[in-house]
Order: C-alpha cells, then structure tokens, then sequence
C-alpha cells in the first residue's frame, strides 16, 4: 500500500511559478505518466514530491504527510532517479548501487552484510552481476541506467518516480529500460511516477497520463483520451497523427509541417 | 526502521538466494584491497618516522638512533652508544619535528581529502578556499596591529586569531561561490577562492606595508615553523587534528554518498547541507590549527590525497584514513631534505614539498597513464 496524495502542491523559483497548485492522486501499485512540453513543469512535479525544491501544499503518502517523517524515513518511502544522474567514473557498480541502501544505515554505521545481500541480488536481477567490480566509467549507456535503476530498487520505497527515465538511450535500451521498470512494478507492487518526454511509450507503459502545460494541469486520463491530435497540438504546438493499434497502443506519428 | 515497507523481503525466494548472490558479487573485492593498503600505510609511517629521528647535522651516528630508541621502551634494555648529549639532540630537537610533521601532513592531506569530496572537486585543497591566506591574515593582525594590546596575556593569541581568520575566510569562500553560482558550480568555487584568497592577500600586504618593521617577524611565522618545532607545538594542536580527524571519519561513508550529486545524496535521505558544513567546519579547523603552528605548507594537501586515489581507488572509506597515514609519511620524508639540502641554513618546508611533490607526482600519473 503506497498511495500518493498532493495537496495544492505548487513550485515558484523566484517569481517564476514552475508549477500551479496541484491536486492529485497516485493509487497504489499505479504508473502515473507525466507529459509536456519543455518546462511544462514535470521535474519540479517530481523534485517537489522528493523535497528537492521547496514547494508549497502537503504531499501524503498513505495519508501521513511526508514532511512529518525524517529525511531517512522519506528516502525508505520515495525514490527518485534524476533526469541526468551524477555517476563518478572512479566508483564500482556494487558501490553505486550500495548508495541506495543508505536510508537504512544509521549515521555513524557502515552498510552491513544485509545491505551488501540486498545489493548482490539487485545486481543479480539487473542482469549486472557481472558489472559490479567494473567502473560506471567504463559502462554504456544501458548498463548505466540499469544501475540507476539498480540504485532506486536497492532503497526499497514502494514509490518510485523517474525523470526521464530514457532519455539518453536508443529505442531498444529505451525498450529494455521500461520493460524492466513494468517487471519490478508488478512484482513488487510499487507505485511509478515518470515524467517522459516519448509519447508512444508514456501512454504503452502508463496506467494514465498527465499533461501538464505551463505548470497547470491540462489533461489527464488514459492514453486514448489524453493523446489526442487536437490536444497536442494545442499544447506542443506539434502537428501530428494519432494512430490507434487493435490492441489499444496509441502511436503517436510526427507529421511534415511545409507543404511537400 | 528496516521493518519498513521492503517489497523484496516479501520474496521468499530472493531471499532464499541471496547469500549465493553475495558471493558470486565481488563485494569482497574492496575489503581485500583495504586490507592490504592499510598496513602499508601504517609500516610507512613507522619507517618514515625511524628515517626522520636518525638524519640531521650533528647528533649520534645514524645507525645508533634506532637503538637508543629500542633502548627507551619499557622492558628491552639495548647498549645504545648514544650519549645524553646526543640523545637530547634525537629527543629535544629532531623528535618534535618528526612529530609535528607527521602531525600537520596527515591533517592537511585528510582535510584536502574531505574539501574535495564535499565539494566534488578535485583541485579543491585546504588552501585554496583560502584557510591559509586567513590564517596568514588572522597572524599578521595579531603580530601587528594586535602586539601592543597584548602584550601581557598569558596566552599567545596569535594561533587563535590565525585560527578564527581561517575559519571566517573558508565560510566567506563557501558563502561567494554558493550564492553566484551554488555549489555545484566547482568553477565558481575555484573562482570565489581565488578571489577571497587575493582580497586577504592584498589586506595583509597593506598592513604589512604600514609595518614594515614587522615583515620579518610574520614572514618568519608564516614560512619558517617545522624547523623549530617544540614538543608544545605538538601538544597545542593535536586536540585540534585529533578532533577534526575524528569527525571527518565518521563521515567519509557520507562523502561517498555526495559523489553522485546534492540531489540524489538529498533524495537518500542525507541532509546535504549540515553534512557539508560540519565537515567543512571540521577540516577547516584541523587545517587552521596546523597551519597556525606550522606555517604555510603548500602541496600536501592535493597531492597526498591524488596519489591514494592512483593506489587504493577512489572510495572515501579508504581515501580518509589512507590520506592520513601517508600524509603524515610524505611530510615527514619531504622534511629531510630541508635539514640537509643547505646545512646549515633551512630550506622552507614548503619549498621542499614542491620541489619533491611535483616532479613525484607527475612521474606517477605518467606511470599510470601507461599502465591503463
């Protein structure tokens, strides 16, 4: 059970709102896809729950107020992958994903045996193994997001919300990525909120989307009714066609704008 | 707080498996390593510690020291040859020495170290963010302006203003670069160093200026502190470097953590900004209290830090207490030479550290470059 409520949460930088006062529920076991254009306001939707930017409202999960658990306790019960995660060239695999198991050890201790046990199997069920005395240097693209990956499912929250998820990776490794987020969510019953920028795959893998334009909620809902030519172009300023697949994939085909 | 919602621990099977997987993962690979450096670290120091209580002008025939030593411990009784004479010259002159390089290499390349890995940053050393420039400042105006008040207090007051001015000016550095360009920003960072550090500069200049009959005293002060180091030297700042060690171990598990970015280290649930200042707070004092008692020793603290990353990887848990152990050996072998090279006369130990440390230092980055 890992629900997620926000409650009129908003971000302002400066005088800037990046996002209005957001209603919302995430049930749990869901995949919420946040869509939008640049600057729509996705990652600060993300950072705000996390409690990276100061915002403003009450974001719940499972009713009790995250701002009233400690910082340990928040990071046991969210995790967050980072558009553009910061992976040093110099550290190991196994050390990277042993990061994710610090909400679970106390200030002044060290990773216990349990937290290195957590770690091997994560590898393990990564397919990374293999990898985890290799330096993040000397990883490609795909290895590396599975870390990523690896490091937000070592920490164990029931909640876990992805900025961009894919974005540096080409259309397999994109594929290979979100197959496994899908895998891990319906095995463990972990509540996902990703913040995508392809609209094919963000309506294939979520539950529902939300697109957000201008940090004001615009549309919601599943994929068919979300992902509409009109819709997007309105808000993408996008001229595109909307196709849809016998099994209910909605594709989403950019068109020529010039007159060929 | 591990009987928290752990959607895996509801696997039986994961569960079943997991001592298998801890094995086939090379998670022992760094404990192997660790262990192997560490007494390394340690048996270099002892050796650098023998090597430096038996060079110097004058005193017993070199070979004897290591027996009068032996001769001192409890219990061993060995006929050394030293006379007490020459004993004085190993214990009252040459041992305070050794100890308060050992003393100040392992502070200053401990916190070199840890500025590094709390600004993700490797050029970053204790200098830089400007605790010596500080200290120097904090001296002068002690030495200066300062003298004539004082005058009569029982206590020195010149390492205490040293050690308040190193402080101020690293937390002037921290504020300058985070508000123009946040701390993510390691050029910024650089650039508010380089900028703090020059404005101190120009300050002590002036006053240096308007007291010139004082230059002499506080360049002596600034430069000139190893070559008569007193056993109290060593008492007065150990606390300080025992402190700020103590401290900054305890965190290098979190240094660790803020390699992979503010955010993420927030999102793990670390406050970023206490770890930061507590650690800056505390190898800010460590680097203020050796610098107040040793003078400006340049080099140390980035390239004692560099070469345990080459050797032993670049974990904090390893890089703190391996930069401390060779940190104190580095200095106290760069040391030696100082006595010698000019005999008589000194050589600064900051000279000497450069002059050694640079060509060393790139001899090994060449080796490695080769070696990968």
């Amino acid at each position: 059970m890992s629900e997620i409520e926000l409650r009129r949460v908003g971000v302002r930088y400066g005088p800037v709102e990046a996002l209005a006062p957001f209603d919302g529920v995430v049930r749990s076991g869901e995949w919420l896809g946040l869509i939008g254009p640049n600057g729509a306001g996705k990652s600060s939707l993300l950072r705000a729950v996390v409690g990276l930017v100061a915002a403003s409202g009450e974001v719940l999960v499972n009713g009790e107020p995250l701002a009233s658990h400690t910082h340990r306790r928040r990071a046991q019960l969210v995790a967050y992958v980072p558009q553009d995660p910061l992976m040093p060239d110099d550290m190991n695999g196994f050390e990277y994903v042993l990061l994710g198991r610090t909400p679970y050890i106390s200030y002044f201790a060290s990773a216990t045996r349990h937290d290195r046990t957590i770690v091997g199997e994560v590898l393990e069920r990564l397919d990374l193994a293999h990898l985890g005395r290799r330096r993040l240097g000397a990883l490609s693209g795909g290895e590396r997001q599975r870390m990523v990956i690896g490091r937000a499912l070592a920490q164990q929250a029931p909640i876990l919300l992805l900025d961009e998820p894919t974005a540096a990776l080409d259309i397999g490794h994109q594929q290979q990525a979100l197959e496994l987020v899908a895998r891990l969510r319906a095995e463990h019953g972990l509540t996902v909120v990703s913040a995508m920028h392809d609209l094919t795959l963000a309506g294939l893998y979520s539950d529902r989307l939300a697109l957000l334009h201008e940090g004001q909620l615009v549309a919601s809902g599943p994929a068919m009714d979300v992902l509409r030519a009109d819709t997007l172009r309105e808000f993408y300023g996008v001229s595109v066609s909307v196709h849809h697949e016998p099994d209910g994939t909605v594709v989403v085909i950019p068109r020529r704008v010039a007159a060929r | 707080m591990r009987s928290t919602v752990s959607p895996s621990a509801r696997l039986p099977t994961e569960m079943a498996t997991a001592a298998v997987v801890a094995d086939r993962v090379d998670d022992r690979a760094p404990a192997s390593r660790r262990s192997w450096w560490y007494p390394v670290a340690g048996a270099s120091c002892v050796l650098a510690v023998l090597v430096g209580t038996m060079i110097g002008p004058a005193g017993p025939t070199w070979w004897r020291v290591p027996l009068a030593l032996l001769d001192r411990l409890p219990v061993i009784s060995v006929d050394s040859g030293v006379s007490d004479a020459e004993w004085a010259i190993v214990w009252e002159i040459r041992m305070p020495r050794v100890a308060l390089a050992a003393v100040v290499g392992a502070m200053l390349s401990i916190a070199g170290a840890s500025y590094q890995g709390v600004f993700r940053n490797p050029l970053v050393d204790p200098y830089l963010l400007g605790a010596a420039a500080g200290a120097g400042l904090g001296a002068t105006i002690a030495l200066t302006l300062g003298r004539a008040a004082t005058a009569d207090w029982p206590v020195d007051p010149v390492p205490s203003v040293a050690f308040v001015a190193a402080l101020l000016t690293v937390l002037l550095t921290y504020t300058v670069g985070a508000a123009f360009g946040g701390v993510r920003s390691s050029v910024t960072l650089v650039l508010a160093g380089v900028a703090v550090v020059s404005l101190m500069t120009a300050i002590q200049a002036f006053i240096l200026q308007r007291n010139s009959d004082l230059i002499r005293e506080v360049y002596t002060w600034i430069l000139g502190r190893l070559s008569n180091a007193q056993w109290d030297d060593v008492t007065i700042v150990t606390p300080y470097v025992v402190a700020s060690s103590i401290v900054l171990l305890l965190h290098r598990r979190h240094l660790d953590l803020l390699r992979v970015g503010d955010d993420e280290a927030a999102s793990l649930g670390t406050s970023v900004g206490r770890l930061r200042l507590i650690v800056v707070v505390a190898a800010t004092l460590g680097t203020a209290a050796v610098v107040s008692v040793s003078g400006l020793i340049g080099f140390v603290g980035i390239v004692v830090p560099h070469l345990v990353r080459l050797l032993a990887g670049a974990s904090y848990q390893r890089l703190l207490p391996l930069s401390l152990l060779f940190g104190a050996t580095f200095l106290i072998l760069a040391d030696i030479p100082g006595r010698v090279l000019t005999d008589p006369a000194e050589t600064p130990i900051g000279v000497v550290t450069a002059f050694i440390g640079a060509p060393f230092f790139l001899v090994v980055l060449r080796t490695r470059q080769v070696a990968r």
